[in-house]
């Protein structure tokens, strides 16, 4: 039992992983071998940055002992906010640092509230979430703008790799990926997030400076989840104010399925990417088997409820071997 | 007479309403081990919260050395060389052995605004000498804290204190929810302190405990500080007597 919790907590995304393996091979079987197509994979690989980076800063984040229900809304507000001065012919580059900074400060609102008022941040971010949505409805001024023509928009779209099989966009999310992980398991701030969240009082007795690094943590959060917005639009080629709607949901599902706590300390990067490439695989399956589609949402929240289960599971048999050796 | 290694003079500490501690004053020389008894709400954390840089003072002075200190942070704390060990156990239950010994104190192969990249090497190296140091007996210093027992637990806190130097361990209530044999094994770092010329503030509610392992019996009554002997001139029921 040890052993089994031992490898849950050094790989919490294993779960995960072995379920997405399982999925491939039946939706390839299938699916007669279409699902593995390079054509089918172009498609569903396409899409898996924009999902992927939200997920990636809402398991950072919850892996510190809290939780951002806002990323949805900056995921809209950051990509119109970029038009709205591409349109006030601000070069594209500093639209987009500008845009970045947007999503900081929003992070920085949801992180400082927090915990300057300790509420928990699901009702911050709740707020964060209607209030970033409105202002995105407000900016755009009821009509999306157009986004002008010369942009460098193969930055983030076009097809590379053997067989065109990926957009730039994936590089980008790869690159992120890479240092997301590295800073989570290489450095002393990675540390200090995982004991943030792993024992709060433990960690500031330490001298951990946990408001610094949580506040570190909702600002990554928000600037993932608005690059990505940002990618999503590039990629649409026009900014709606309405993407990225339920999005935070699917965000949290993925981090959950891919093994992060609810309770914080314990979740990976990768566990992050295979929660949302899980839900792509659902996603794009459902479609090929010929699955009515509309059973999609019913999937991912099974999913999520079984990770759950799972996990706390998990957590209290942990609690009880600690028990045990107390008494 | 020697310099006390900490001072403490007319500490007070309200807690909107509460006035916990009343004009605490105490000095201990180095190489002291100092038992502090007293009952529940006493006031004994307080005070040795106000130590580690948990809380601050509403009044009064803590001299380090004989020199005025500002204790703001528990970071501060460590620097100055006070470690404490706490009743809850400050180790992460998620986190492996090497990462809990050096939380917060991690050494670094380079850093930019004191952000960097790990020195895992030297972490691991380090912390199987720093557990074996307090006889520890652990296979790897990759497994989580989460495995251990309890006791183990505080030995690991009580190793990184050892480990970082420390000048003066505080243990605030460490053997609560230990077995017997557990409990002994921190009773004898207590003891073991002694040898090693490091000041101790053992804080128990066990009065054998504190008699065993200690030179000196403080006792603490609603704020202030009612008894104060050393061990080998008084007896478990004079102090009770005071309680
Ligand atoms: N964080 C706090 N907020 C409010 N009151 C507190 C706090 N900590 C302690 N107290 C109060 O201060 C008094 C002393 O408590 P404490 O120092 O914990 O005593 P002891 O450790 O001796 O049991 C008690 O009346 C307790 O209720
Ligand atoms: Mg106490």
């Amino acid at each position: 039992m040890k052993r089994f919790l031992k490898i849950y907590l050094e790989k919490p995304e294993l779960a995960g992983a072995v379920l997405l393996v399982v999925l491939v091979v039946l939706f390839q079987l299938r699916s007669n071998g279409v699902f593995l197509s390079a054509e089918n994979l172009r498609g569903m690989l396409g899409l898996l940055p924009e999902m992927g980076l939200v997920a990636i800063g809402v398991t950072v984040l919850m892996i510190c002992g809290e939780f951002d229900l806002s990323v949805g809304s900056v995921f809209a507000l950051m990509p119109m906010s970029v038009a709205i001065m591409l349109n006030a012919d601000v070069p594209f580059a500093v639209a987009v640092l500008v845009g970045l900074a947007i999503c900081a400060l929003v992070g920085f609102i949801n992180g400082f509230v927090t915990l300057r008022f300790a509420i928990p941040s699901f009702i911050t971010t709740l707020g964060m979430l209607f209030m970033a949505r409105s202002m995105t409805v407000v900016i755009s001024g009821g009509f999306p703008p157009l986004l002008p023509a010369d942009l460098p928009t193969w930055l983030f779209t076009r097809y590379v790799g053997p067989g065109g099989l990926i957009r730039m966009s994936f590089l980008w999310f790869g690159a992120i990926a890479l240092l997301m992980a590295a800073l989570l398991s290489l450095t002393n701030l990675g540390n200090w997030i995982k004991a943030s969240g792993g024992f709060l009082e433990a960690a500031g007795a330490m001298g951990i400076p946990v408001n610094r690094v949580k506040i570190t943590c909702f600002i990554l959060s928000s600037m993932l989840a608005g690059f990505a917005g940002l990618v999503q639009v590039l990629r649409l080629g026009s900014p709606l104010p309405s993407i990225g709607d339920g999005l935070e949901l699917q965000a949290v599902a993925a981090a959950v399925i891919g093994g992060t706590a609810l309770t914080g300390g314990v979740g990976t990067v990768l566990g992050a990417i295979v929660g949302a490439l899980l839900i792509r695989v659902i996603d794009n399956g459902l479609v090929l088997t010929q699955v009515d589609a509309n059973w999609f949402k019913f999937a991912v929240g099974g999913l999520t409820i079984f990770a759950v289960i799972a996990n706390s599971w998990l957590r209290r048999t942990a609690r009880g071997i600690r028990v045990d050796q107390h008494a | 007479m020697t310099m006390p290694i900490i001072e403490c003079r007319g500490l007070h500490k309200w807690y909107s309403g509460v006035h916990a501690l009343k004009g605490v004053s105490l000095a201990i020389t180095r190489g002291e081990i100092v038992g502090l008894v007293g009952d529940n709400g006493a006031g004994k954390s307080t005070l040795i919260k106000i130590l580690s840089g948990v809380h601050r003072q509403n009044a009064g002075d803590v001299l380090i050395e004989g020199k005025p200190a500002d204790i703001r942070t528990p970071k501060h704390a460590m620097r100055l060389g006070i470690e404490t060990i706490y009743q809850y156990n400050a180790t992460v239950p998620t986190m492996s052995i090497a990462r809990n010994l050096f939380i917060g104190r991690e050494p670094l192969q380079w850093s930019l605004f004191g952000i960097g990249l790990l020195d895992q090497a030297r972490m691991r190296q380090e912390s199987v000498k720093a557990i074996a140091d307090v006889d520890l007996h652990l296979r790897s210093p990759d497994a989580l804290v989460g495995e251990l027992s309890g006791g183990q637990r505080q030995g690991v806190a009580i190793a990184r204190g050892m480990h970082f130097k420390s000048k003066v361990f505080i243990l605030d209530e460490p053997t609560n929810h230990l077995s017997v044999k557990e409990t002994n094994k921190v009773i004898g770092f207590v003891k073991g302190l002694k040898t090693q010329g490091i000041t101790g503030i053992f804080i128990s509610h066990n009065m054998h405990h504190v008699f065993q392992s200690c030179d000196r019996v403080v006792a603490m009554a609603r704020g202030e500080i009612v008894f104060d002997k050393p061990a080998a001139d008084t007896s478990i029921d004079e102090v009770h007597d005071y309680l």
